[in-house]
């Protein structure tokens, strides 16, 4: 099973780079188990392009920060295309980036979304110390549900409520 | 009793903008405003870091255009290390951060021609908001929406292999760039599996003028009238008069293609170009000094540069600009819905200095970076897809950037903006009572056309759409849609 795990934010801006980081923690630890057929992609934002990076997956995980104060920590969501046509900028929804798949290539991928509450958006590098412990948080979940064989038929193991 | 409408964000535009339009009694407008709201903290932030920094630093402002700050930022650290003002820098040096940049100009015309502009074309500003965006482009015309993927895909490989990595590329460099290109990116990127190719790229660029051709030829009236006005025009040119998105002097001309800038140097800048601060707007204006504020405002981007060169360094898209040039009978080009037509140009060209630069074996081997006597200052300029970008640093002697000035792209064009919503306010909203779907998709193609990134200029974050509000002549709102 081909997993893409998309992180996208802008890392020069404090917790807007905590979908980067996810990707790059979680790279490290992919290394040390020795997992296969794990796909890393990391972006300012997600784009176009993006339909044909996952229309060859068989799983897509896309880890976005989250300014929603309600949110505990993180959250993982199923993405349904985006029904809504609001390709409001040169950057694209996940749900758009479904759409456009399924439309191009004829089907899509389960494609899921995870969300990791940050705090600070200013001009620096780095996470903020809340933000950082939720990141470990959603690694440690990640970690455990990706072990689980049951991902391979049942991907929505994943999801975490919002 | 007047009121006002309110258009607040701009859907398929970067960043986000408020429009405000005021009407009388009678439903004629009285005055209409593109509110951006810009953020000037990051001249502040980059005080007291290292200027070998800056190049990296500045990707912070925004994820649209990096590649663009980044290489306005290495330009004007080059001066400062003393390696010159564009041509000092090795022949790797120069061509690698070309090849950079024109994969920039690529990927960003492809998308917003082929995924922000062309459903208005193919559909009609009219047209069902329902139909007029992308997925319906898929729908009816599946093969456009591929090639926009596609060769958006292609500029973004040819970031990665000159830039390091897609996110805060280190490429460029002061004095010139840290790597080379190897064969094999080489190859792949010459004679890749279709369609990941440069002839491929070359062909769809070439095809996406002809589509636009159509449109117009049937379409001729709207796209020459509508936000049609006469303005100055400012860019870079190479200083034999070529068209040059990353180097060349500063030259400006006015409305009837005289030159009212004459071919200057960029470093004196400041000489020449001043910022109106107005007190309904977060955003500056700048201007031509000689001319004043009322006056010397100035168009930049795409339609700019064409009127401002005296021909493109290409032969297709020489051939093209010919033709572009001769439906004005060689005088600049005014109308807004041509940005497309010139953006198509450049797209193509883009597509050809690529190739001629692929080709080159200086991008291989040779030396990396030069430097030479270190100065305080320095002033970096670029063509980036949305117009003339500014970044002008100075340093002390501790090798800390004391001060930072950046003019962006849309900043440049505010007047213009402003004055296309204007243009179709007045057309195309006065007298009506009633507020159509259609009336605020042309309030949001006019600005659509200027393919301004808002984000950059504001440096926001986020997804920012565009809101239309209508209020009367007690400011009071008695509409308000939003997109």
């Amino acid at each position: 099973m081909k997993v893409l795990i998309y992180g996208y934010g802008n890392p020069g801006r404090q917790d807007d780079g905590l979908g980067n980081a996810f990707v790059n923690r979680i790279e490290e630890w992919v290394e040390e188990q020795r997992l296969q057929d794990f796909f890393f992609d990391s972006n300012y934002q997600l784009n176009i392009e993006d339909a044909d990076a996952i229309s060859d997956k068989d799983l897509v995980i896309f880890v976005d920060a989250s300014k929603e104060e309600d949110l505990d920590g993180f959250c993982v969501s199923k993405v349904d295309q985006s029904t809504k046509v609001a390709f409001t900028t040169h950057a694209a929804s996940p749900g758009y980036v479904v759409n456009l798949c399924r439309r191009i290539y004829k089907e899509a991928p389960p494609v899921f979304l995870m969300h990791i509450r940050g705090y600070e958006w200013d001009f620096r590098e780095g996470l903020t110390e809340k933000a950082n412990q939720n990141l470990v948080k959603a690694l440690d979940y990640f970690k455990e549900k990706i072990a689980d064989s049951k991902i391979k038929s049942e991907p929505e193991i994943l999801e975490k409520a919002c | 009793m007047t009121k006002k409408i309110t258009i607040e964000p701009v859907t398929r535009v970067e960043g986000h903008g408020k429009v405000t339009i005021h009407l009388d009694e009678n439903n004629n407008v009285v005055q209409s405003r593109l509110h951006i709201v810009e953020f000037r903290g990051f001249e502040r932030f980059v005080q007291g870091r290292p200027y070998w920094e800056a190049p990296v630093l500045v990707q912070r402002l925004c994820g649209i255009c990096p590649v663009s700050h980044h290489l306005a930022a290495a330009k004007a650290m080059d001066v400062i290390v003393g390696a010159g003002t564009g041509e000092g820098l090795t022949p790797t040096g120069d061509k690698m951060r070309r090849l950079m940049h024109y994969g920039q100009m690529f990927q960003s015309h492809a998308l917003h021609f082929f995924h922000l502009c062309s459903p208005d074309i193919l559909f009609g500003i009219d047209a069902d908001p329902a139909i007029r965006n992308v997925i319906g482009v898929i729908q009816e015309f599946k093969d456009l929406a591929v090639q926009g993927v596609m060769m958006r895909k292609y500029g973004q490989e040819i970031i990665k292999a000159t830039a390091g990595k897609k996110i805060h590329g280190t490429g460029a460099i002061p004095g010139g760039i840290n790597k080379h290109l190897s064969q094999e990116e080489k190859d792949g990127f010459l004679n890749g599996a279709d369609p990941l190719n440069i002839d491929k790229m070359i062909e769809w660029s070439k095809a996406s003028i002809d589509l636009f051709r159509d449109y117009h030829a049937k379409n001729k009236e709207l796209v020459d009238s509508f936000a049609a006005f006469p303005s100055n025009h400012l860019s870079l040119v190479r200083k034999d008069g070529a068209l040059d998105l990353y180097h060349g002097v500063l030259r400006a001309v006015d409305a009837e293609g005289k030159k009212i800038l004459h071919d200057v140097d960029y470093q004196d800048y400041l000489k020449y170009i001043g910022e109106e601060v107005r007190n309904w707007s977060y955003m500056k204006f700048p201007y031509l000094l000689e001319f004043g504020e009322q006056e010397g405002w100035y168009r930049v981007g795409p339609l700019a540069r064409l009127n401002t060169c005296d021909f493109i360094p290409s032969p297709l898209a020489q051939k093209e600009f010919e033709e572009f040039k001769a439906y004005t009978n060689g005088k600049p080009n005014n109308m807004s819905l041509h940005y497309h037509w010139a953006r198509l140009i450049e797209l193509l060209h883009s597509a050809e200095m690529m190739k001629e630069l692929l080709n080159d074996p200086d991008l291989m081997e040779g030396e990396l970076t030069t430097k030479g006597k270190k100065q305080n200052e320095g002033v970096g300029l670029i063509e980036a897809p949305r117009g003339t970008l500014f970044h002008h640093y100075k340093i002390n002697e501790k090798d800390e950037i004391t001060m930072a000035n950046l003019i962006v792209s849309t900043t440049n064009n505010n007047d213009p903006m402003n004055l296309a919503v204007k243009s179709v306010a007045e057309n195309m909203i006065s007298g009506e009572s009633k507020i159509t779907e259609g009336m605020l998709n042309a309030v949001e193609v006019a600005i659509r056309a200027y393919d301004p990134c808002l984000s950059c200029a504001t440096h926001a974050l986020g997804q920012m759409p565009l809101e239309i509000s209508l209020f009367d002549k007690s400011n009071q709102l008695i509409d308000r849609k939003r997109n």
